[in-house]
């Protein structure tokens, strides 16, 4: 009697599986992505050896600008000036305070993760920017002054961000809410503001804020400088950062604001508790893509005679030791900035996931 | 309420003049502080160090005047400004003194509601090119590309000059000097024209410093100086003098070496400028040792221009008009007596 056996399952063919089938399947499909693969390579392989050359190995590490003799990358440009790209004319011996502030952000932005408390968030939240703007600025417990013409570099850059961001937020969202109002004044107030400011460039506002402000003040009334500038890029940020959310609350079905009211809350809680979380919610990507414009776009401060990262890579190549080292400070600059953004996208993403309600 | 309401308005009536009318001199006394406005850097005039310090021969002119209004030239608040918000920032009152390499024009003096109260550097417009290119003088340039930089007077006296001497040339833009100088390098262009104290810092930008040369010919003039807000004579007064002093201490020997034995010299002019005789100091609303303190704490004339732009500098600019009047340059000071 024949009995059967059971038969070992062939491998795949090799045409269905492993690096090749990948291969075949994603690079070389048909003649018209084969030829883009190799076109694709053919530009890789002329950037990118010369690019790694000039940045690693052909750089120089270490040692004084006399001693270089090789064609690539002189970082010791950016070794010498590193703490003016870092901390700008903060005093030396009080680069402890912003480097402690940087500590803080970070506990700050890991302490928002794990506490659960509600009260001790909230309290958490008011006391941050209190803490941060005592180390920074001084001027209580004992601390030192260090007056705002002296801050600059990644520092500057950072805090106009991180204010502006903050700030403006709330601003924003009040804002978006103005304009949604039924009540005429506050709804053409909101309105006329938003788009008053959304019709100017952020060059003009701080050229206003930085020039044309003073000559409103008598002599003798001395407004902070960068005061000036951290209103103007906040008052500009709000402005966006209301479309943004406004767009949002459109997106939430009419049904949510009546089911808010029939439960009988009030405006502000029917506001707080359902809409805006929603509203809020699908507004994340476009939030942090305008928050990262706001990054960048805190090089334009340099206008006002501030400088930030940007500028002083102008400023620590008019030194007259140290002319002509444009691009190594330009490189190193576009590299932080690119990985502070890289970061606030990842940031992002990961809030979308926490509030990902959807199964 | 209609009381108070015309106590408000008479009060802020009376507020406006009675800021306006104190004086520049009153101000940075009380403040303790000289605001002085500088760029956001040009080599040599000023710009920071490796440590953040201000440097430059616009620096050490902000330390002179607070050497002789407070004694002390570390007292200087330095406020870098663009060259588009420099005059509104001393129209405001923002600062007490620009010093920020600009050029004294008609324009500027009389529609501005500001003076220039001297020059502390002769600049002019100036070529810098190749020494491959066997050129010696201007005037063989004819048809010539040009690399200069947007948005300044450049352009203007380029066409000028190649209009009056009957040259043909072309035009290549950049946005800052970095660009120019590269466009330069990558052989976009012949010549770099820009001013000539900026040439010798483009020059040094190059990778081989000695393969370019900058040409014997000014095409413009660009006298650099101080510039104070109108109406505040006094100020005017001591912004001017200081510059005279310390023109006058080179003129006469005086340098921070050797000035504490200068102060037992029986030279009258010498006795007169460091306060052992005369009123000169009396007169602006100083101390009698002003001048003294400037030279001792910053130097003269000579020792600023070596130590930030001259032989002592990378820079390696020549005096030239820059010397004083008895060799051969520009530099005069107003005798002090």
């Amino acid at each position: 009697m024949a009995t059967y056996t059971m038969k070992e399952a062939k491998p795949a063919p090799s045409t269905s599986k492993g690096l090749l089938f990948w291969l075949r399947e994603n690079l070389f499909s048909d003649i018209k992505n084969s030829l883009l693969t190799l076109v694709g390579l053919y530009f890789l392989y002329t950037i990118i050896p010369p690019l790694l050359n000039w940045m690693i190995f052909d750089a120089t590490w270490s040692g004084t600008k006399d001693e270089v003799v090789k064609e690539g990358a002189r970082w010791i440009f950016i070794v010498e000036k590193f703490d003016q790209f870092i901390y700008g004319f903060y005093p030396e011996s009080l680069h402890w305070r912003p480097n402690l502030v940087a500590l803080i952000c970070i506990a700050f932005l890991l302490s928002m993760k794990f506490v659960k408390n509600i009260n001790i968030k909230i309290a958490l939240i008011l006391l941050f920017p209190v803490v941060c703007f005592v180390l920074i600025s001084g001027g209580g417990f004992g601390l030192e002054v260090v007056e705002t013409e002296k801050w600059g570099g990644l520092m500057l850059t950072v805090l106009v961000a991180a204010v502006g961001i903050i700030a403006s937020f709330p601003i924003g969202i009040i804002l978006a809410l103005g304009r949604q109002s039924h009540m005429p004044i506050v709804k053409t107030l909101c309105v006329g503001f938003i788009e008053f400011v959304r019709g100017v460039p952020l060059i003009t506002i701080l050229f206003m804020a930085s020039v044309v402000l003073p000559l409103f003040f008598s002599d003798g009334i001395d407004f902070d400088k960068l005061l000036r500038a951290l209103i103007g890029i906040t008052l500009f940020q709000a402005a966006y950062i209301a479309e943004v959310v406004r767009g949002g609350l459109q997106a939430i079905p009419r049904g949510q604001y009546e089911a808010s009211e029939s439960l009988g809350l009030s405006y502000w809680q029917g506001m707080i508790l359902v809409i805006l979380p929603q509203a809020l919610k699908i507004s994340i990507p476009n939030l942090v893509g305008s928050f990262i414009s706001l990054f960048k776009d805190t090089t334009l401060v340099l206008i006002i005679g501030l400088f930030d990262i940007l500028a002083m890579v102008t400023l620590t190549n008019s030194d007259t030791n140290w002319l002509g080292y444009e691009v190594e400070g330009y490189v190193f600059v576009t590299m932080i900035y690119w990985v502070i953004c890289f970061t606030m996208s990842q940031y992002s993403k990961s809030i979308e996931r926490k509030f990902n309600t959807e199964h | 309420m209609k009381l108070t309401k015309i106590a408000l308005i008479l009060g802020i009536a009376s507020l406006a003049p009675s800021f306006a009318s104190a004086s520049t001199l009153d101000q940075v006394v009380k403040k303790g502080t000289l605001n002085c406005g500088v760029s956001t850097g040009i080599p040599g005039f000023s710009a920071t160090d490796s440590k953040g310090v201000w440097k430059g021969i616009d620096v050490d002119f902000c330390q002179s005047v607070a050497a002789a209004v407070l004694g002390d030239p570390a007292k200087v608040k330095y406020i870098p400004l663009t060259a588009k918000e420099r005059f509104t920032a001393l129209q405001s009152g923002e600062i007490d003194l620009l010093a920020r390499s600009s050029t004294w024009t008609a324009t500027r003096d009389t529609s501005l509601g500001l003076n220039f109260a001297g020059v502390n550097y002769y600049d002019g417009q100036g070529f810098l090119v190749n020494k491959e290119l066997g050129i010696t003088s201007a005037k063989e340039l004819d048809g010539a590309t040009f690399c200069i930089q947007a948005g300044t007077t450049t352009e203007l006296n380029l066409t000028d000059y190649f209009k009056a001497n009957k040259m043909a040339y072309k035009a290549v833009t950049y946005d800052t000097s970095g660009q120019t100088i590269d466009g330069f390098k990558k052989g976009r262009c012949d010549a770099v024209t820009s001013d000539a104290s900026q040439l010798y810092g483009l020059k040094l930008k190059m990778d081989d410093p000695n393969s370019v040369v900058v040409l014997p010919e000014i095409i413009s003039k660009e006298p650099l100086g101080p510039v104070v807000r109108q109406g505040d004579d006094q100020w005017l007064n001591i912004v001017r003098w200081t510059m005279f002093a310390i023109l006058e201490a080179e003129e006469l020997g005086v340098s921070s070496a050797n000035v504490d034995s200068q102060l037992k010299s029986q030279n009258p002019s010498i006795k007169r400028l460091l306060g052992t005789s005369g009123k000169a100091g009396e007169n602006l609303g100083l101390n009698a040792d002003w001048a003294y303190s400037i030279v001792k704490k910053v130097g003269n004339y000579g020792e600023m221009f070596h130590r930030n732009v001259g032989k002592g500098s990378p820079l390696n600019i020549d005096r030239g008009l820059n010397n004083l009047w008895n060799q051969g340059g520009l530099m005069y000071s107003m005798p002090i007596r």
